[in-house]
């Protein structure tokens, strides 16, 4: 039951950041009228943003990684995201058991 | 006979969202493990469940977490990775003439991805009530609270999660959301700007710029394919 000051304002801040994302839009459908270019820009935010979260582990961490994150993008064509996220967490375990890595 | 109404229609909500309510259980469970192992008290990684409710920034900031942890690095890839939340939130504000104002706003504090999806689903085809948006995304949050706070307080028993791949469970959240995200050759374009940005920042650059630069550079692409394919058509 700690609570440390940095993780505590830490916390804060990503809050109010998440907060003004959930309520940015009703402000922008008030004020803004939404081009087909605009919506284009934020329709490729989401995978963008995910991509490069995944990029550094998915291509320069070791192959292991890049053998998992390849099993699991393969599984998400047919099996729902917990079966694909197991189906990960195992491959990369197994490689890494098996490069020594 | 209104009561009966309202009841009627949270129960309704409750019911839609049970499955997911349910799947979310393991991966908040996930987050509160690797949170512990991170160093975060089970206090601090439930309190991260309760005010920033986002799990995808939540994954994010235990990728990217320093001790001290720095508040600035976090608020700012929080920022980057839900900004999809403004598209979202601009989407369904549309579908809300039932909600007063102010309980449109405070509707906007719980939408996570899974509650705005079925809000968008029931908007479809029925009118969408404040009782039925309460149904949906209540339970399903106060379940990811308490994964959260179950995850963290036996995370510190489960050990190192590397080595059986616990840590891998992030990357592979985000990879199944990445393929969700899939709309054909534009999807590739963007997705390759994105890597390649974002494997070159994070050689370079310290911190979380990689994903500011993947972001941008997915923008750009997506931009530029737009430009081309009217310049030809």
């Amino acid at each position: 039951m700690t609570l440390d000051l940095d993780t505590f304002l830490a916390i804060v801040a990503m809050a109010v950041a998440t907060v003004l994302t959930r309520m940015a839009g009703l402000l922008v459908i008030r004020f803004v009228a939404i081009g087909p270019q605009q919506k284009r820009a934020l329709e490729a935010i989401p995978p963008a943003v995910l991509m490069a979260v995944i990029a550094p582990t998915a291509l320069a961490t070791g192959p292991a990684e890049t053998l998992a994150t390849v099993a699991t993008a393969l599984a998400a064509m047919r099996l729902p995201l917990l079966a694909a996220v197991a189906i990960g967490v195992f491959v990369v375990a197994v490689a890494r058991a098996l490069i020594g890595a | 006979m209104k009561r009966v109404g309202i009841s009627q229609e949270f129960f309704g909500g409750m019911r839609a969202m049970a499955p997911l309510t349910v799947a979310v259980i393991p991966i908040g469970l996930v987050f509160g493990a690797v949170a512990a192992s991170k160093g975060l008290s089970s206090f601090e990684a439930t309190l991260m469940s309760v005010l920033v409710f986002a799990g995808g920034s939540q994954f994010v900031a235990m990728d990217i977490w320093t001790h001290p942890a720095s508040w600035g690095a976090l608020a700012f890839s929080a920022l980057l990775v839900n900004i999809r939340h403004v598209l979202m939130s601009a989407s369904i504000g549309t579908k809300m003439p039932a909600f007063s104002g102010p309980a449109k706003y405070a509707a906007m504090l719980l939408l996570a991805d899974e509650i705005w999806a079925m809000a968008e689903v029931r908007a479809g085809e029925n009118r969408l009530t404040p009782a039925w948006y309460a149904g949906l995304a209540v339970p399903f949050y106060c379940v990811w609270v308490l994964a959260s706070l179950a995850g963290a307080a036996a995370g510190a028993f489960l050990g190192d999660p590397e080595a059986i791949g616990l840590d891998f469970a992030f990357p592979a959240v985000f990879t199944v959301l990445v393929m969700g995200f899939w709309k054909g050759r534009d999807t590739g374009a963007v997705l390759a700007a994105s890597a390649t940005a974002a494997v070159l920042a994070h050689q370079f650059l310290p911190g979380v710029w990689y994903i500011a630069a993947g972001a941008a550079a997915g923008v750009a692409a997506t931009l530029v394919t737009n430009r081309h394919q009217e310049a030809c058509a």
